[in-house]
C-alpha cells in the first residue's frame, strides 16, 4: 500500500461542504470514473456488457442507470462509469476486464471532480448555472452542458438532489459558481 | 415642502413615509412612487438640462419611453447615470441628482448655447470643425464633450454583482397589460408552462392607470384578483421588474431582472440584476402601446408632458403635476384624461382639441379646432397659448399641459428579426407586419387593438391559438371605445418645436435634413440624431417620419420607417457581463502541484486558463533572472522537476489506433512498438506544422498522444475531425485525459536516481531496460500506479512521471524530499523555456501557423512511404522554394548583448526594409550555461548561412545587433545526454 496522501479537487484533504439557505453544496471525491465507448461494430456488444457490469439495462442518451455501479451516457455509444472508490479504486481495469475487446476503457477518476447539490431549493440554483431546461429534468438524467463556461456533466439523482462533474483542474471555478449561484438564489 | 401635489386614491401606501433626495434636497414619498411621482408630488417639475442647447427638462411620460427625465442616480461608484424617473421605484434613503448642469439645475451656464441655437442646429458639428484638422481631438472634441451630453460615469469599477441564468416556457407573454394578463389565464388554466415578464413593478399595465372597470371590479382590482389567481399557479411565473430586451434565434428571448434595483441595499451574495436567456415555445408580446406627443413651440417646458402621463400620475400614483392644468389633443384619449383629472378635483383650464367635431364637456371647456402655438414660463410652464379657430389667440394659465397625438404600437421586438412594421390608417400609426420572429405573435394594443375589451380579447384569443387549445376564458365586461383621432404631428409655422427631445431635435431639424438632402429615413437619424439614445426614439421616431412624408409630399409609408434592434430599454454592461468579471473573468485550470507551488511562493503566469508556476524564487533572489538562471543550472548539474500537466493528453485507443496516427502525424507511426514513444509531428490540410509532441505506446491498441499546452484542445477537435470525417470507418476512439494525470518531468543527469528512489523496486528504469523513449505503466511509493516515459524537453537525462492527479500534490512533495541528497530544484516555465531554446526545440513561437516541417528543420519527417494528413500540401512550390526559412540559432558577438524575439535579421550590409528582410527572431533568451544571450529565428536558406554575421533589427524600437547565425542546438547537438 503506498503512502502519498490523496488531495480533493479543490486542494483540501476533507472534503469541502457549504450550505447556503436549503441547499449544501458538497465535494466528492469518493469516486472512481472510467469511460467506455464502443468499439466500431461492437455497438450491441458494448451494451450488453455493460448492462451485465451495471446489473440492469444499458441508459439510452441523456439518461443514467445502475447502482453502486453507474453508467452514465456521455455521448453516442459512450458511457462514463462510476463507481465508490473504496471498493473499484482501479475501475478501469474492472471495467476493461467486463467489457473486453469489444470497447475501449480509459481511467477518468481523476480527471473530474463532483459537486453534489442538495435541497429543495437545487432548481433554482441550476437555472442560474445551466440552460437546462429543469421541467424536463427528472431523476434518472444527465446532461452535457456549460456551467460558468466549464464543460460539465450533470445528474439529476433525485429533485432535490444533483451531481455536476467538472474538470478537475477547473474545480475551485467552478466551486465559486456553484457558490455564487447558492448565495443569489437562496 | 411636502407632497402638495397629492391627490386622493392612488396606489400607494401612505401609511409609510420614504424620504429620498434630491439634488441633495430632501423630499418625502410613499412605497408605490417612483422617483418620477415623488417629484411631481413635492412640485419639482424641472428634473434635468437637455442635450445640446441645456435647455430646462421635465418628465414627457412615465413609462420606460421617457426622454427626459433623467437623472444619475445612488452616489459613488454605485452612481448610474441616464436612469429614468419614471422608471425608479421608490426605496428609503434613495439619492438622485440632476444632471448635464453646471453649476446649478436652476442656474445652468451652459444653457447659452440655447441663445446660439441657429449656429447649432442638425449637422453642424458635421460642417463646423473642418478645419485644422488637428484640432479635432484635442480641442474640438473635449470642448463639444463637456458642453454636449447627458449623465456622467462614476469613472469607478461597479461593485454590484450581476447574474445570468436559463428560464424555459411553452408560452413567454411580454407584458402584464389587459391583454397579458388575460393571455396568462387562459394559457395557465390549460395547464401551459407560462412565463409572464413585465417591466413595472406592478402588473396591470395601463389597467392600473384607468378608473373604468373591468367586470364588476375597478381596473386596478381587477388586475390584482387576476395576478393572485396566475401566483396560485404552479405551472405558471410571474416577472415582474423584468423587462424582455430582445428577441433572438430559435424562440430565446433575453431578459434583465431588475432583483435588487428597488432594496436601499442589496444583501450579501444577492444580484442587482439577473439577465435571463428565456427558451420559449411559443412567444406572445403584449407590450402595449406609446402616447406619442404633438411637436409645438416650445412644447418641452417642464410640466409638459403627455396626456396619458398625467392620467397614470393621478389614478396610480395620485399626484398631479400642477392645481391646474390644459389638455391638447387630436383624439378622444385626450378627453379621457381631463376627465379622470376634473374627477381628482384638479381644475381644467381647457381642452385644446384640433378636431373641429371634438365632443364637449359639462365639466371643462373645450377649444373646438384650436391648436397650442406657444408655451411661457421660466424653468417650468406658467402659460399656454391657443390659437382658435377664428385667427384669435387666447392665454390659458396653467402648470401642466397633457398632449395627446395619439398611440403608437409597440412594435419594437417584432422587428427584432428584421421584421417591418406596416402602417394602419385608422390608427395612424405602425402596427407588426406579417413577418414576426418565429413563435411570435402579438395581441392588444401592441397590435393595433386600443380598446381594452379589444386588448383582453385578443390576448385570450391570442394565448389560444399559439397553444392550440380550444377554449379561452369567459372574458370580463369592459371599455370598448374605438379610436377616434385626427391624425396631428406639429402645428404648422412652429421653429423650435422638439420632436426628439432626448437629442434636442426640433420640426426645423428634420426639415433642414431634408432640404441638405439626408432624406432616407436612415439618414434622417444619422444626421439629426433622432431616435438615438436611451430612449431610441420612442415618442419621436414616427412624428420625425410624419414631418419628414409631410415635406417630401409623400404617404409615411411611403416615407419608409425604422426598425429596432435589442436592447428594448438601456442595459448595465454588468447585466451582460453576470459573474464573468475581475479574476472570474473565465474560468482558471490549477496544475496538480498548483497549491504546493503556492507555498513555494512560485511566481505564477496564464497560459491560456491554466495557471503555471513561472518560477520559484528563493531567498535572496531579487531579479527573475537569478531564479530562472539558477533552476537552469541546477536542472543541468544535477535534477530538476517541472509541472508538465498542462500538455495535453489524448488517450487513443481501438484496433485502427496505429494506423490512425500513422494518417494524423507526418512521421511514421504504425510500426511504433508497444513499450515506445516516438516525437510527432501534426500537420494541418494546408500543409502547415499545426503541432508537435509525442505519442506513447502502451499496448497494440492504445496510445497516448501529448499536446502542447496551447493546442491541446484544437489537436483534439482535428483528431475527431479526422476520425469522424476523414476516416469514420477506422475503428479508433479519442478521449482526453489531461486533468486525470499529474505529470512532471524530471531532468537532469540525476532524474533516475531521484526517481529509482520511488519508483517501486520490481520496475528496472535503467538504462538497459528503460531506454530513451521508452514508456510504460509503473507503480510507485509502494503500490500507487502511474505512467513513466523516458522522453526529455531539456535535452537532459529526462523522465516524465505521472500519477492520478490526486497524489500530485504529494508525488511533488516526495521528489523534493527524496531529491534533497540530489539538491533538486522544481523548476518552472521559465526555465524550461530556456533550457528548451538551448536544446533548439520548437515551440508556440515557432509552430506560430505560418511554418512548414520543412522551415522548421524537420522536412525530413514528412513521410513519403505513406499518406498523411497535410502531406501533400506540405509540398507545394512556394513552401519547398530554395530561399524559403530555416530555423536556425542567434548569438550576439557581443555576448553582452541581447537577443530579442519580434526583431528581424537584415544582411550586415544594404538596406534596411521589408524587401531585404531575411528572417525573424521567434525566441530569445539569456542561456546560463553559455553565459550569453541566445535565439532560435527563421531565416532564409538559413542553414546553408552557418557562421554568418547578420544584423538583428527592430527599426520602430531602434534595435540594432550584430549577431551570427549558428546551429539551433546550442547544448548538447548529439544528444549524448539524453541517451545517458
Amino acid at each position: 500500500m503506498h503512502d502519498l496522501v490523496a488531495l480533493t479537487a479543490l486542494g483540501g484533504t476533507t472534503p469541502r461542504v457549504d450550505t447556503v439557505g436549503p441547499v449544501t453544496c458538497s465535494e466528492v471525491p469518493d469516486v472512481a470514473l472510467a469511460s467506455v465507448t464502443a468499439r466500431l461494430g461492437h455497438e450491441a456488444a458494448t451494451q450488453d456488457e455493460l448492462a451485465r457490469l451495471i446489473g440492469t439495462a444499458t441508459p439510452t442518451a441523456q439518461r443514467f442507470a445502475g447502482d453502486p455501479v453507474t453508467a452514465f451516457w456521455s455521448g453516442p455509444d459512450q458511457w462514463m462509469i462510476e463507481a465508490p472508490i473504496a471498493t473499484h479504486e482501479d475501475l478501469a481495469a474492472h471495467v476493461k476486464t467486463a467489457v473486453g475487446t469489444v470497447a475501449s476503457v480509459t481511467e477518468q477518476t481523476d480527471a473530474w471532480a463532483r459537486f453534489d447539490l442538495r435541497g429543495d431549493g437545487v432548481n433554482a440554483v441550476l437555472e442560474l448555472l445551466c440552460q437546462l431546461d429543469l421541467r424536463q429534468f427528472q431523476s434518472g438524467h444527465v446532461a452535457r452542458g456549460a456551467v460558468h463556461h466549464i464543460g460539465c456533466f450533470i445528474l439529476c439523482r433525485s429533485a432535490d438532489h444533483v451531481s455536476l462533474y467538472g474538470p478537475r483542474s477547473s474545480a475551485g471555478s467552478l466551486h465559486h459558481a456553484v457558490l455564487a449561484a447558492m448565495r443569489s438564489a437562496h | 415642502m411636502t407632497q402638495v401635489n397629492r391627490l386622493t386614491g392612488g396606489q400607494i401606501d401612505r401609511d409609510t413615509t420614504l424620504k429620498f433626495y434630491f439634488d441633495g434636497r430632501s423630499f418625502t414619498a410613499h412605497p408605490g412612487d417612483t422617483l418620477a411621482s415623488a417629484l411631481l408630488a413635492n412640485n419639482v417639475r424641472l428634473i434635468g438640462r437637455s442635450f445640446k442647447y441645456h435647455r430646462p427638462r421635465g418628465l414627457l411620460t412615465a413609462g420606460s419611453e421617457e426622454p427626459n427625465g433623467m437623472v444619475e442616480l445612488r452616489a459613488g461608484a454605485r452612481k448610474e447615470p441616464n436612469t429614468r424617473a419614471t422608471t425608479i421605484e421608490m426605496y428609503d434613503g434613495l439619492i438622485a441628482n440632476s444632471q448635464n448642469r453646471w453649476p446649478s439645475l436652476r442656474f445652468d451656464a451652459l444653457a447659452v448655447n440655447d441663445l446660439f441655437s441657429n449656429f447649432l442646429s442638425a449637422g453642424f458639428y458635421y460642417k463646423t470643425f473642418m478645419w485644422p484638422a488637428a484640432f479635432w481631438e484635442k480641442l474640438y472634441e473635449p470642448i463639444i464633450r463637456r458642453a454636449a451630453g447627458l449623465g456622467s460615469l462614476s469613472m469607478q469599477a461597479d461593485p454590484d454583482e450581476y447574474d445570468k441564468g436559463f428560464r424555459h416556457c411553452d408560452l413567454l407573454i411580454i407584458g402584464a397589460g389587459p391583454a397579458g394578463l388575460m393571455a396568462a389565464l387562459t394559457a395557465g388554466r390549460a395547464g401551459a408552462d407560462v412565463i409572464l415578464a413585465d417591466e413595472d413593478f406592478t402588473l396591470g399595465g395601463r389597467l392600473n392607470s384607468e378608473t373604468f372597470s373591468v367586470g364588476d371590479h375597478s381596473a386596478p382590482d381587477w388586475t390584482a384578483q387576476t395576478v393572485a389567481e396566475l401566483l396560485a399557479m404552479p405551472n405558471v411565473r410571474l416577472m415582474p421588474r423584468t423587462t424582455v430586451i430582445g428577441a433572438f434565434d430559435h424562440g430565446i428571448y433575453g431578459a434583465v431582472e431588475r432583483t435588487g434595483d428597488h432594496l436601499p441595499s442589496l444583501p450579501a451574495g444577492k444580484p442587482r440584476q439577473i439577465l435571463w436567456r428565456i427558451y420559449t415555445q411559443k412567444a406572445l408580446l403584449c407590450a402595449g402601446a406609446t402616447e406619442r406627443p404633438i411637436a409645438f413651440e416650445n412644447n418641452d417646458r417642464p410640466g409638459i408632458m403627455t396626456a396619458s402621463a398625467l392620467r397614470t400620475y393621478a389614478n396610480r400614483f395620485a399626484v398631479t403635476a400642477s392645481p391646474r392644468v390644459a389638455i391638447f389633443t387630436s383624439n378622444d384619449d385626450g378627453h379621457r384624461t381631463a376627465d379622470d383629472l376634473h374627477a381628482k378635483g384638479v381644475k381644467i383650464a381647457a381642452v385644446v382639441d384640433v378636431r373641429e367635431d371634438a365632443p364637449l364637456s359639462y365639466d371643462y371647456e373645450v377649444l373646438k379646432g384650436a391648436q397650442v402655438i406657444n408655451t411661457r414660463g421660466r424653468l417650468g410652464l406658467s402659460f399656454v397659448e391657443v390659437a382658435l379657430p377664428d385667427g384669435s389667440t387666447r392665454t390659458l394659465d396653467c402648470g401642466a399641459l397633457g398632449v395627446s397625438g395619439g398611440w403608437n404600437p409597440n412594435v419594437h421586438l417584432t422587428c427584432h428579426q428584421r421584421g417591418r412594421p406596416v402602417w394602419n390608417e385608422a390608427l395612424a400609426a405602425f402596427v407588426p407586419g406579417e413577418n414576426l420572429p418565429v413563435g411570435m405573435s402579438v395581441a392588444g394594443s401592441a397590435n393595433g387593438v386600443m380598446s381594452t375589451h379589444g386588448a383582453l380579447r385578443s390576448g385570450a384569443e391570442a394565448a389560444a391559438a399559439a397553444l392550440d387549445l380550444t377554449t379561452q376564458p369567459d372574458l370580463p365586461e369592459a371599455e370598448d371605445a374605438p379610436m377616434a383621432l385626427k391624425p396631428f404631428w406639429y402645428v404648422q409655422g412652429c421653429k423650435r418645436a422638439w420632436v426628439d427631445q432626448q437629442n434636442d431635435v426640433t420640426v426645423k431639424d428634420v426639415k433642414l435634413s431634408y432640404q441638405e438632402g439626408f432624406r432616407s429615413v436612415e439618414h434622417l437619424k444619422r444626421y439629426t440624431t433622432l431616435g438615438m439614445a436611451t430612449d431610441q426614439g420612442k415618442t419621436s421616431n414616427i412624428t420625425g417620419l410624419a414631418i419628414m412624408a409631410e415635406v417630401a409630399g409623400k404617404s409615411i409609408p411611403e416615407t419608409g420607417t425604422t426598425i429596432f434592434r435589442p436592447p428594448y430599454t438601456p442595459v448595465p454592461i454588468g447585466a451582460f457581463a453576470g459573474r464573468m468579471t475581475g479574476k472570474d473573468f473565465h474560468p482558471t485550470r490549477l496544475t496538480p502541484s498548483h497549491h504546493w507551488a503556492k507555498e513555494r511562493g512560485a511566481v505564477f503566469v496564464e497560459a491560456g486558463n491554466w495557471l503555471r508556476a513561472q518560477w520559484f524564487p528563493l531567498p535572496g533572489e531579487t531579479h527573475w533572472r537569478d531564479s530562472v538562471d539558477r533552476e537552469v543550472r541546477q536542472t543541468r548539474a544535477s535534477v530538476g522537476v517541472c509541472d508538465c500537466t498542462t500538455l495535453g493528453k489524448i488517450d487513443v485507443q481501438g484496433t485502427d489506433a496505429a494506423e490512425f496516427l500513422n494518417r494524423v502525424y507526418a512521421n511514421g507511426f504504425a510500426k511504433l512498438a508497444v513499450g515506445k514513444t516516438r516525437y510527432g509531428l501534426m500537420l494541418r490540410e494546408d500543409g502547415m506544422v499545426m503541432d508537435d509532441g509525442t505519442a506513447a505506446r502502451l499496448a497494440e491498441d492504445h496510445f497516448v498522444v501529448t499536446t502542447t499546452t496551447a493546442n491541446a484542445v484544437s489537436v483534439y477537435r482535428h483528431m475527431e475531425f479526422v476520425r469522424q470525417c476523414l476516416f469514420p470507418d477506422m475503428d479508433v476512439q479519442l478521449i482526453s485525459t489531461t486533468d486525470g494525470w499529474a505529470q512532471y518531468a524530471v531532468a537532469g543527469p540525476n532524474s533516475r536516481k531521484l526517481l529509482q528512489k520511488i519508483v517501486d523496486p520490481e520496475f528496472d528504469i535503467s538504462n538497459e531496460a528503460f531506454p530513451f523513449m521508452a514508456c510504460g505503466k509503473i507503480t510507485v511509493c509502494g503500490g500507487l500506479r502511474a505512467r513513466l516515459f523516458r522522453i526529455s524537453f531539456s535535452g537532459e537525462l529526462a523522465f516524465e512521471i505521472a500519477v492520478p492527479s490526486r497524489y500530485g500534490d504529494a508525488l511533488m512533495r516526495r521528489l523534493m524530499t527524496e531529491g534533497k541528497e540530489f539538491d533538486v530544484t522544481p523548476y518552472g516555465t521559465e526555465a524550461l523555456s530556456v533550457m528548451r531554446i538551448e536544446k533548439g526545440h520548437p515551440v508556440g513561437n515557432e509552430l506560430n501557423g505560418t511554418t512548414t516541417a520543412l522551415n522548421l528543420g524537420l522536412g525530413k519527417m514528412v513521410s513519403k512511404k505513406k499518406d498523411s494528413v497535410g502531406s501533400v500540401l506540405s509540398e507545394r512550390e512556394a513552401l519547398t522554394a530554395p530561399d524559403v526559412l530555416k530555423l536556425v540559432g542567434l548569438k550576439p558577438v557581443n555576448p553582452e548583448e541581447k537577443i530579442t524575439a519580434g526583431g528581424h535579421l537584415m544582411n550586415i550590409d544594404g538596406p534596411v526594409d521589408a524587401t531585404h528582410d531575411q528572417g525573424y527572431v521567434t525566441s530569445a533568451a539569456y542561456s546560463p550555461n553559455l553565459n550569453s544571450h541566445i535565439g532560435l529565428g527563421l531565416l532564409k536558406r538559413g542553414d546553408a548561412r552557418m557562421g554568418e554575421k547578420m544584423r538583428l533589427v527592430s527599426p520602430l524600437t531602434e534595435l540594432n545587433v550584430e549577431v551570427e547565425i549558428v546551429s539551433a542546438h546550442f547544448v548538447d547537438p548529439e544528444g549524448e545526454r539524453l541517451r545517458a
